[in-house]
C-alpha cells in the first residue's frame, strides 16, 4: 500500500506540469481566500450557471468561463511562441502588432477602405477571415525569412513588424477606428451554442497543434533544431527551413487572435488590439515551466501559463482590486510563481526531500 | 608644438565667435555666428597651411582671423534679427498669409483625427492662413523638434497639443524670445506660462455635468437610490482624472453610493472585461454605469447583454458615456445609451479666434472653454446647471450624427 502510495507521489513529483498547475491553482485559491472572508459563498468564483442573455440566448455563466474565455487570445499566441521560442531560442516580440495589422486588414476588407462605420459587409466574411489569416502567415513569413535565411537575432528580427505593424494597421484604416458592426463578423467573439465562440476556436487550435506534434516528427525536428542547429542539420534536417516554418506558424495564430480579439469589438481599433499581448505570450511560455532559451518545450505548460495570466487579471478585478495598484500585484504574483519554478529553489527542495527520505530510512 | 598653439588659437576664435553670437540671444543670431565660427576656422586652417614655417606668423594671422570672425559674427546676427522682424511684420500686415505651425500630439483616435482635420480646415488658404502641420505621433522629443522648426521658420503662431505637461519652459521661452505667440490646445502644460491662451475642454466641468444630469433625471424619474459603477480611462490621464472627480464631487453632495471604479484604458475591450467583472461582483446592485468614453461604453454594452442585465432609457440601468463620437451618438439614438457627453475636437474655430484678437492687437484671455455638447434623446432630456450655469442638451437626430466627427 504505502509502496503505491509512494510510487503516485513519484509520479506527480516528475509531472513536468506540477508547478504550472499548482500556480494555476494558488491563483485561483486567492478567491475562495477572499469570499470566504468577507462572508460569501467560498466558491462562487467557480460556480458556473446558466445565464439568460439580453442578445444570446442561453449561455455558461461565470468567472471560470470569463478566464477561459478571455484567455482565449494568449493562450493562441502562446501555441506559436512555444515553438518559435524552442527552435531559435529567441522570441517573436511582434504578434501582438501582427495581430493588430491582421484585425485592420480584415476590417477594412469588411467595410471597404475608408468606410469607419457600417453593418454591412463589403465583401463576403470569408474573405475577410481568410485574409486576416494570409496577413498573419505573410508576416510570420517575413519574420522567418529574417531569422533563419538572414541570420538576424530574433529580438531585433521582429523588432521590425514590432513597431511598423500597428502603422501599417493605421494605413489600412485610415488613422480610423472601423467599426463593422455585423452579427456574422461578431460571431468569433460572441457565443456558439452556451460556449463563448473564442473558447472553442482557442480548443481547435491547441488539438490541431497537439495532433500534428503527436502525430509527425516536426515537434520533435523543432527541438533538435533548437538544441543544436549545426548538429541538426548534419543529421540531416533542414534546420533554416524549420525555424522558419515556426516563424509562419507563430504568425499565422497571430492573425487568428487577431480575427478573435476584433470580432470581440466589431472593430479594428489598430492601436489598441494585442497592445502587450506579445510580453503576454512570452510570459506563458515562461510559466510553463519552458525555458526561453530554447530546445524542449512543454506546449500544455503554455498554454496553462496562459490562462494563469488571465486567471491573475480576473482575480485581481473580481477582488476590487484598485487599478492603478493593479500591476504590482500582477508582478508580484507573478515573481512569485517564476521564482518557484526556477532551477535553484526547485535543487533546493530536491535536497530537502531527499535528506528526509534519507531520516525516514535511517529512522 | 606650431599644432598645438594653433588648436589653441583656433579653440579662442571659435568661442569669441559663439559668445560674440549669443550676444543677440536670439535663435537665428546664434545659427549664424555658428555660421561665422565655421568661417573663422576655415581662414585660420588656411592661415595655418601657408605659414606652418613660422609660428608667430600664424598665431598672428589666426588671431585676426578670430577678430574678424567675432565683428562678423555680431554684424550678422544683428541683421539676421532686423531681417527677422521685417519679415514678421511684413506677414502680419493687413492681407498678407497669416503662417500658423501646429504640433499635433498624433493620429492616435477619431477624436485627434477630428481634431487635425478641424485646424486644417479653419487655417485654410482659402481664408487666408497658411498652415505648417506636423504629426508628432505621441513623441513628445519630435514634438519640441517641431516647435523650434517653426521658430526656424518664422511662423507668425504656434499652436501646440502637449504630448506631455511639462519640460516646456525652454522651449517656450525660445519661442518668446522670437515674439512668436503660442496658444496651447486640448491638453495643458504645467510648468510653464510662457504662453498666450489655453483652448480646449474642460474634463472635471464634463464629470459635473453628467453628475448633474443625473440628479435631474433621477428626480424625474423618481429614482430614489443611486448605485453607480464607474469604467474609468487610462490612469492618470486628464480625462480620467477630470471625469472622476467632476462625477464624485456630485456624487459626494449627493450622497450616491459609488460601487466600485476601476479601469478599462478607453478601449472597448476593457470596458467589456471590467463590466463582465462588474456583473457578477454587483449582480443586481446597481442601476447606474458610467463610462469615462464612449468605446468603454460599447465594451459595457456588450457585457451587460450576455449578463442578461437591461439598460438604456427605459430600462433599470442608466448608461452614461464621454466623448459623443458618431458611433456613440448611434447608440444613444438607438436607445442604449442614456446620455452621452461631449469633449469637442473642434478647437481650431476658437483659436482662430484668439489670434483675430492677437491680430488686433487685443489680449485674449488666458484660459479659453471650447464649448461641448451634452447629448441625449428627447424624453432623457432634463434641465440642470453646473456651477450655477443653466445647460441646454441637445437632442440626438440623423442631422446631429451626420455633423459629428
Amino acid at each position: 500500500m504505502s509502496s503505491k502510495d509512494s510510487s503516485f507521489m513519484k509520479k506527480i513529483k516528475s509531472w513536468p506540469l506540477l508547478l504550472p498547475v499548482v500556480a494555476l491553482f494558488l491563483v485561483m485559491a486567492v478567491n475562495i481566500l477572499h469570499d470566504a472572508a468577507i462572508g460569501a459563498n467560498p466558491l462562487s468564483f467557480f460556480t458556473i450557471t446558466l445565464n439568460q442573455t439580453t442578445s444570446s440566448g442561453t449561455i455558461l455563466y461565470g468567472r471560470i468561463i470569463d478566464i477561459l474565455n478571455r484567455g482565449s487570445e494568449v493562450a493562441i499566441l502562446a501555441l506559436g511562441m512555444t515553438l518559435v521560442v524552442s527552435s531559435s531560442a529567441g522570441t517573436d516580440i511582434s504578434v501582438g502588432s501582427v495581430m493588430s495589422l491582421s484585425a485592420s486588414f480584415c476590417c477594412m476588407l469588411l467595410a471597404g477602405y475608408g468606410v469607419a462605420n457600417t453593418s454591412e459587409l463589403a465583401v463576403p466574411l470569408i474573405v475577410g477571415v481568410l485574409a486576416a489569416f494570409a496577413m498573419g502567415t505573410l508576416c510570420g513569413a517575413f519574420n522567418g525569412t529574417l531569422v533563419a535565411y538572414f541570420g538576424i537575432q530574433p529580438m531585433v528580427a521582429t523588432l521590425i513588424l514590432f513597431s511598423a505593424a500597428r502603422a501599417i494597421g493605421l494605413l489600412l484604416c485610415n488613422n480610423l477606428i472601423v467599426y463593422v458592426r455585423n452579427s456574422a463578423f461578431g460571431a468569433f467573439g460572441a457565443f456558439t451554442g452556451i460556449l463563448p465562440t473564442p473558447i472553442i476556436i482557442a480548443a481547435i487550435c491547441i488539438a490541431v497543434v497537439a495532433l500534428v506534434l503527436k502525430n509527425t516528427s516536426l515537434g520533435m525536428y523543432i527541438q533538435s533544431v533548437g538544441i543544436n542547429p549545426k548538429a541538426s542539420r548534419i543529421a540531416g534536417l533542414n534546420s533554416k527551413k524549420i525555424i522558419f516554418l515556426t516563424y509562419v506558424i507563430c504568425g499565422f495564430f497571430a492573425g487568428v487572435a487577431g480575427l478573435v480579439n476584433s470580432s470581440r469589438i466589431t472593430s479594428a481599433d489598430s492601436n489598441n488590439i494585442g497592445l502587450y499581448y506579445e510580453m503576454d505570450a512570452i510570459l506563458a511560455v515562461a510559466l510553463g515551466g519552458n525555458s526561453l532559451g530554447g530546445g524542449k518545450f512543454n506546449l500544455a505548460g503554455s498554454i496553462i501559463g496562459a490562462y494563469t495570466i488571465q486567471a491573475i487579471t480576473t482575480t485581481l478585478y473580481a477582488l476590487g482590486v484598485s487599478t492603478d495598484q493593479a500591476p504590482v500585484y500582477k508582478a508580484i504574483i507573478v515573481v512569485i510563481i517564476v521564482a518557484i519554478q526556477s532551477a535553484p529553489l526547485k535543487a533546493f527542495f530536491r535536497k530537502r526531500s531527499l535528506k528526509e527520505t534519507k531520516e525516514a530510512a535511517k529512522a | 608644438m606650431k599644432r598645438k598653439i594653433l588648436s589653441v588659437l583656433l579653440t579662442a576664435a571659435f568661442v569669441a565667435a559663439t559668445i560674440a553670437g549669443c550676444g543677440g540671444a536670439a535663435q537665428q543670431a546664434s545659427d549664424a555666428a555658428g555660421a561665422a565660427a565655421d568661417t573663422a576656422a576655415a581662414a585660420a586652417d588656411t592661415a595655418a597651411d601657408a605659414a606652418a614655417d613660422t609660428a608667430d606668423a600664424a598665431a598672428d594671422t589666426a588671431a585676426a582671423a578670430a577678430d574678424t570672425a567675432a565683428d562678423a559674427a555680431a554684424d550678422t546676427a544683428a541683421t539676421v534679427e532686423e531681417a527677422a522682424e521685417e519679415v514678421k511684420e511684413a506677414a502680419g500686415g493687413a492681407g498678407g498669409t497669416i503662417n500658423v505651425g501646429f504640433a499635433q500630439v498624433g493620429h492616435e483616435s477619431d477624436w485627434r483625427t477630428a481634431s487635425t482635420k478641424s485646424a486644417q480646415d479653419v487655417f485654410s488658404e482659402a481664408n487666408g492662413y497658411n498652415l505648417s502641420f506636423v504629426d508628432c505621433d505621441n513623441d513628445s522629443a519630435q514634438q519640441l523638434e517641431a516647435v523650434r522648426g517653426f521658430i526656424e521658420q518664422g511662423v507668425d503662431y504656434i499652436i501646440i497639443d502637449p504630448i506631455v505637461s511639462t519640460g516646456w519652459d525652454t522651449v517656450l521661452a525660445e519661442c518668446a524670445d522670437a515674439d512668436i505667440p503660442v496658444i496651447v490646445i486640448d491638453r495643458t502644460i504645467d510648468d510653464s506660462d510662457k504662453y498666450v491662451s489655453w483652448v480646449g475642454s474642460d474634463f472635471l466641468t464634463e464629470g459635473k455635468a453628467a453628475g448633474e444630469w443625473l440628479k435631474a433625471y433621477a428626480e424625474k424619474q423618481g429614482i430614489k437610490e443611486i448605485n453607480a459603477l464607474i469604467i474609468q480611462g487610462t490612469t492618470g490621464s486628464s480625462a480620467q482624472i477630470g471625469r472622476t472627480d467632476g462625477f464624485s464631487e456630485i456624487a459626494d453632495r449627493e450622497g450616491w453610493t459609488i460601487l466600485d471604479k476601476q479601469t478599462g484604458d478607453f478601449t472597448e475591450e476593457g470596458g467589456q472585461q471590467v463590466m463582465e467583472s462588474y456583473c457578477k461582483s454587483y449582480e443586481g446592485k446597481f442601476n447606474v454605469v458610467v463610462c469615462e468614453n464612449d468605446n468603454e461604453a460599447f465594451g459595457a454594452m456588450t457585457a451587460m447583454d450576455n449578463a442578461g442585465v437591461k439598460y438604456g432609457p427605459g430600462n433599470d440601468v442608466i448608461l452614461i458615456s464621454y466623448d459623443a463620437c458618431t458611433a456613440g451618438l448611434k447608440e444613444v439614438q438607438a436607445g442604449k445609451i442614456t446620455a452621452d457627453f461631449e469633449c469637442n475636437p473642434l478647437a481650431a474655430p476658437t483659436v482662430e479666434g484668439v489670434i483675430q484678437t492677437l491680430q488686433s492687437g487685443g489680449t485674449p484671455e488666458a484660459k479659453i472653454l471650447v464649448p461641448d455638447n451634452w447629448y441625449a434623446l428627447p424624453d432623457q432630456i432634463v434641465d440642470f446647471s453646473v456651477d450655477g450655469k443653466p445647460q441646454t442638451m441637445v437632442e440626438v437626430t440623423d442631422d446631429v450624427i451626420e455633423a459629428q466627427y
